[in-house]
């Protein structure tokens, strides 16, 4: 039995355990990033990355032991903190605070990217809920828009969301600046914004990436996008 | 054996920097990028304004002429904070761009979902960098994380040359060239920059106010090197950036224990695991600056910062924990400094956290305040009126 067992029992998060071979391979694409050398440069140890981690206060977490299991190269640990961890880094990097120079939250990043892009149960998991988000990024350019407060997905911000909510196109259209008038979208956007915009998720494989994780999501977006970029006459 | 804290922290009162370690600077990279014709680089141009950095370098911050990159959680739930900024540059006079063909930065998913590569947040990066120097207008970063992020990719950029290469083909796909701006600028590096024209046109006194400083992670930790420190604040140990503003208005800062503290927003956490944000921004912040300051409100300085300190409290009061405190950008506190009014200018009936008594202290009659509102409603509800203009907004 693997030393990362002694963690976490690897059946807390029900994913399915794979070979050896599998997880090397995993492991492989994160260290492949271009990042990833400027991210880790061995690690000292010293824990200091946890005590400013907010995610380690709330969580069984700890940015130490991913930049251990890193410098380590330990393939199994590697992955059982792909399936069990990475999701609970608030990603504010307070560890950069490192005295090593290390960037644990970035680490973190490369793995959920791989996550993503392997289809792993974590990143499934993780983003289940999430689909309107990604919807209204990639679609739009804006993540978070004023039609989105709705009181039903924010029950625990207060009675003003519903005030917000029933009163969005007014309390919208009495804001001064031209660009917020809007209730769809943060700001008014441009449609050859969208265009360029489209054309970098299509280009960089970022659109791709949503296949593993939500193939319903990436053929409604496929579709969205290739329709206006067929609209505005632009060839991919 | 007790640890002598006084001690250390007299010896750790003021930051001495070592020249012998001073690191890289990245404009030197920048520039030779530049010479190596791999990128445009778009200039300060115009009046600006030095201000100190974390390693003693001088950052350049334009005054006027501005691209305002707006921030998608500003404009969606928090527009008092975008409008605030807004309006204080046209009360000092400067002029600005306020683009349409901008995008989020699309960090907050990126940090979020990790739905997106290093590739495509470059590219968006650049692509928006590319259209503020189509205007001619020198880009001005709304959001903390923008800003953080945006550092971040100029930095992979300068390190990577495969990276370069493939962001230049995408951009040269949507006719654009590769631009990185001399200077990556936040808004509050602007008003820290302004804070004394500011001051000068203060109109309501802010003797007696007192406030707590939320730093914003993505500002001074990721990328550290051109975050705003000033000997003079704190000593330099901490950011300057917001406390500086603060005080020049006259106000009263208030330290409190956990100010390294993140705010707990979390990206996806803020979205779709908010019992982590609640009880981060309830437990670690919230209640530790009414322990230890009780200010009158909390200032900071970015999107997430101010949703998830303003809108973590309506659940913990339902606790009984000990919260209950307004929360706004520097922004909005400058303006209301300035004369702005509560309602049409800082949209404070977009937040959560009870701002009134705040408003009180300040000497402002804030229930009169919200019936000028709703006149302006009534107009815009019976057509007299399409939208609220700059003009009505200070008739
Ligand atoms: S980025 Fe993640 S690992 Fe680093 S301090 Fe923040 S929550 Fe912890
Ligand atoms: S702070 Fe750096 S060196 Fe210390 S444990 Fe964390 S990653 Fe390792």
């Amino acid at each position: 039995m693997a030393a990362s067992a002694l963690y976490k029992a690897p059946d807390v998060a029900g994913y399915g355990d794979v070979p050896y071979e599998e997880k090397a391979r995993l492991f492989d694409l994160v260290k492949a990033d271009l990042r990833y050398p400027d991210y880790l440069y061995g690690c000292y140890e010293c824990g200091i990355c946890v005590a400013v981690c907010p995610s380690a206060r709330f969580y069984d977490f700890s940015p130490r032991r991913v930049a251990q299991a890193a410098a380590r190269e330990d393939v199994e640990l590697i992955y059982q903190q792909m399936q069990e961890d990475i999701w609970e880094c608030s990603q504010c990097f307070s560890c950069l605070r490192c005295p090593r120079g290390n960037n644990p939250g970035g680490i973190i990043t490369i793995m959920r990217e791989v996550a993503v892009n392997n289809g792993l149960a974590s990143a499934r998991e993780a983003l289940e809920g999430y689909s309107r988000i990604i919807y209204k990024i990639m679609s739009t350019g804006t993540q978070v828009s004023p039609d989105m407060l709705q009181p039903d997905a924010f029950p625990d911000w207060g009675p003003e969301v519903k005030d917000v909510s029933d009163n969005l196109d007014l309390w919208r259209r009495a804001l001064p600046p031209e660009t917020l008038h809007t209730t769809r979208t943060g700001w008014d956007v441009a449609p050859r914004t969208l265009v360029e915009l489209y054309l970098i998720w299509f280009e960089t494989g970022a659109l791709d990436m949503i296949k593993g994780v939500d193939e319903g999501l990436h053929m409604i977006l496929e579709e969205v996008m290739e329709e206006r970029l067929e609209e505005e006459g632009v060839e991919r | 054996m007790t640890i002598p804290v006084e001690v250390l922290l007299t010896k750790k009162k003021t930051f001495e920097r070592d020249p012998e370690r001073l690191p890289e600077d990245f404009h030197e990279e920048v520039d030779r990028l530049e010479e190596e014709g791999e990128w445009v680089v778009q200039r300060v141009a115009g009046p600006y304004v030095e201000v100190p950095t974390r390693y003693g370098r001088p950052k350049k911050v334009q005054m006027g002429h501005l691209w305002h990159h707006k921030s998608c959680g500003q404009c969606g739930h928090i527009p008092g904070y975008s409008t605030s900024i807004f309006w204080v540059m046209r009360k000092l006079g400067l002029d600005y761009h306020d683009p349409r063909d901008q995008t989020s930065c699309t960090a907050w998913n990126y940090y979020a979902s990790a739905t997106s590569n290093a590739a495509a947040q470059a590219a968006v990066a650049l692509r928006n960098f590319a259209a503020a120097q189509e205007t001619g207008y020198f880009p001005l970063v709304h959001c903390g994380t923008s800003y953080g992020h945006y550092k971040e990719v100029r930095e992979e950029l300068i390190r990577h040359p495969e990276l370069r290469a493939q962001v230049r083909a995408i951009l040269a796909k949507l006719g654009k060239q590769m631009v990185m701006p001399e200077e990556i600028v936040h808004y509050s590096e602007w008003f820290y920059a302004m804070r004394h024209e500011i001051a000068a046109r203060q109109v309501r006194s802010f003797e007696g106010i007192a406030v707590t400083v939320h730093p914003a992670c993505h500002y001074y930790k990721l990328v550290e090197g051109d975050a705003i420190y000033d000997p003079d604040v704190y000593g330099g140990q901490r950011t300057a950036i917001v406390t500086g503003v603060a005080q020049a208005l006259g106000a009263e800062v208030r330290s409190y224990s956990t100010w390294f503290d993140c705010c707990g927003f979390g990206f996806r956490h803020i979205l779709v695991q908010r019992d982590f944000t609640r009880s981060f921004a309830t437990r670690r912040k919230i209640e530790v600056m009414k322990e230890e300051a009780d200010p009158d409100v909390v200032l900071t300085h970015d999107t997430g910062c101010v949703t998830t300190l303003d809108k973590s409290q309506f659940a913990a009061r339902a606790h009984e924990r000990n919260v209950g405190v307004p929360v706004m950008s520097e922004a909005q506190f400058a303006a209301l400094a300035m004369g702005a009014h509560p309602y049409k200018v800082c949209q404070l009936h977009w937040h959560s956290a009870d701002y009134r008594p705040l408003l009180e202290k300040m000497g402002i009659d804030w229930e009169q305040a919200w019936a000028e509102f709703q006149q302006d409603i009534k107009r815009l509800e019976n057509g007299d009126i399409r939208y609220l203009t700059w003009e009505d907004v200070d008739a």
